[in-house]
């Protein structure tokens, strides 16, 4: 039969987080681990429950009751700070009292941190150094998932921009405006669309050549540009055909301006290689108020007509869309 | 090969000659990139035309480079998550020989998709080790050389490392451990990892 003593230093090596009590509560023997984790306290002859508080199973409140207990999963934290969690198991000893083996459970991360426990720390069959070994190593893992994945994020973004924009010019494209309008339309927002039609720009084309056009072009993106404030949104629909949507603007005096401004900006001649390239613009604005809501064929259809009655009129003007013009179409 | 493998190779060269010289080295392997992703993986052959146009790039043998590139990876703050996983596996230098046995199967936990050679620690007396690394990754040999090297730093032993020549293709290196706490090592707690 051991002695007392000798089942102590049996369990030292084999369970270095084991509590030995007696019939009465006290700690007869503790493991070298968990002493470690409470240097100051005197074990042997403490009280179990001054150690420890039992958390689960709720009805474990006695020392008679944890002695019943015998191979049930029991949960408790140490009494002081930090009140680090155990799980335990008990199994009785012959002379009335109970042997509990205790493990760190989840807070085993914490608890190395907490206490600085090393290998030594934990019985060599134990497989918390694997566990440990296998939370950092998935986390670097993760880590560099994680960074993929926010590049291909960024590259997804970047390739969207892209596809919404005219490569020409740096305005939007067709496609970037039907989600623009969309999206206006369906906030119940007040806005005007005016459509932009470039006069004489083909006569530049023919006689100076492609690259002049596309310099025009180019020039004509940055005067929209610059006569537009940032909530608003310019596209470039066609070669030379442009869309404005402006938003949270309705008043006819100031569209007016506004297109009155692009029109003379534009017939600004524009230099290139020399030559100096001479155009103009017809404009057609409809508003985007009121009751019924229009949906969006029929708004850009509204500011076409407006544009062809300019156009008709003497090109280098701006009107706005009016009823009778369906007529006139 | 797996994009991890590439990524040491990329951090190793922009790390210890710069990234211009990497963008070289990437211009002239032609694979139409120059940033390797860790998580993918990338065809064998990419991998072998960045390691022969290392070598005409950084004019420097291409053994020499891998060994170095085993010790950049313990000793280089960049990889300090690696030489954490390696030192999980022994208190002491020869515990870690030790585990080296484990080393593909422990990758493989971590990142399902790494295969590494297999590798095996022969005790030949007191002190006296081999460690035999299985072909199917050329140079792996020159890596772990400079791995174990580096990792005799980490904790302050006093090693001497030799390549013993081939068996059965497989290459050798021979391990004499001479004294252990030689100097000072690096500090290792399993709770330094901040998750």
């Amino acid at each position: 039969m051991m002695t007392p003593q000798q089942l102590s230093d049996f369990a030292s090596k084999i369970c270095p987080m084991h509590v030995i009590i007696d019939a009465s509560g006290k700690i007869t023997s503790a493991g070298p681990t968990l002493r470690k984790l409470r240097p100051e306290l005197e074990w042997d002859g403490a009280d179990f429950f001054a150690v420890f508080t039992m958390s689960r199973p709720r009805w474990v409140r006695t020392v008679k009751d944890m002695l019943s207990s015998a191979g049930a999963k029991l949960h408790m934290n140490f009494d002081s700070e930090p009140q680090t969690g155990l799980k335990a198991v008990l199994a009785p000893l012959p002379d009335g009292g109970g042997f509990l083996n205790m493990s760190f459970g989840i807070s085993v991360l914490e608890a190395v941190q907490d206490y600085d426990l090393t290998s030594a720390d934990f019985s060599p069959t134990d497989l918390t150094i694997e566990m440990l070994y296998l939370v950092e190593a998935k986390s670097a893992a993760m880590e560099a998932s994680r960074q993929l994945n926010m590049r291909l994020q960024g590259a997804k973004i970047a390739a969207e921009e892209q596809a919404f924009t005219d490569t020409l010019t740096g305005l939007k494209n067709r496609r970037a405006m039907d989600h623009v309008l969309a999206r206006m339309i369906a906030a119940g927002r007040e806005f005007a669309l005016m459509h932009v039609d470039l006069d004489f720009f083909k006569q530049v084309n023919d006689t100076m050549g492609h690259a002049a056009g596309d310099a025009v072009l180019q020039r004509v993106a940055q005067v929209l540009v610059e006569c537009t404030r940032d909530a608003d949104t310019a596209v470039r629909v066609g070669g030379d055909e442009f869309i404005l949507l402006l938003d949270g603007l309705t008043d006819p005096s100031k569209l007016e301006n506004i297109a009155n401004r692009l029109i003379q900006k534009l017939e600004q001649p524009i230099p290139f290689e020399g030559k100096m390239c001479q155009i103009s613009a017809s404009a057609g604005t409809t508003l985007a108020k009121g009751a019924p809501p229009r949906d969006a064929a029929t708004l850009i259809h509204e500011a076409d007509l407006a544009l062809y009655a300019a156009k008709n009129a003497g090109r280098g003007r701006h009107l706005f869309y009016q009823p009778h013009m369906e007529m006139a179409g | 090969m797996h994009g991890l493998i590439n990524k040491a190779i990329q951090a190793f060269v922009t790390d210890t000659y710069g990234a211009d010289r990497w963008r070289s080295v990437m211009d002239l392997a032609g694979l139409g990139f120059v940033e390797f992703e860790a998580m993918l993986i990338y065809p064998d052959d990419q991998s072998h035309k960045v390691l022969s146009a290392m070598e005409t790039v950084l004019e420097r043998p291409l053994v020499e480079m891998l060994e170095d590139m085993g010790t950049f990876l313990v000793s280089n703050p960049q990889a300090e998550a690696l030489r954490r996983l390696l030192r999980f596996g022994g208190v002491d230098y020869v515990e870690f020989l030790y585990s080296l046995d484990d080393l593909p199967d422990r990758a493989r936990l971590a990142v399902s998709d790494l295969h590494l050679p297999a590798l095996e620690l022969i005790e030949q007396g007191p002190g006296q080790f081999e460690l035999i690394c299985a072909p199917g990754l050329p140079g792996f040999s020159n890596v772990m050389m400079g791995i174990l090297r580096a990792m005799a730093d980490d904790y302050g032993d006093l090693v001497i490392l030799d390549h013993a020549g081939q068996r059965d293709g497989a290459d050798i290196i021979a391990v004499t451990h001479v004294e252990s706490q030689f100097a000072e090592g690096r500090s290792f707690s399993l709770g330094a990892h901040s998750l």
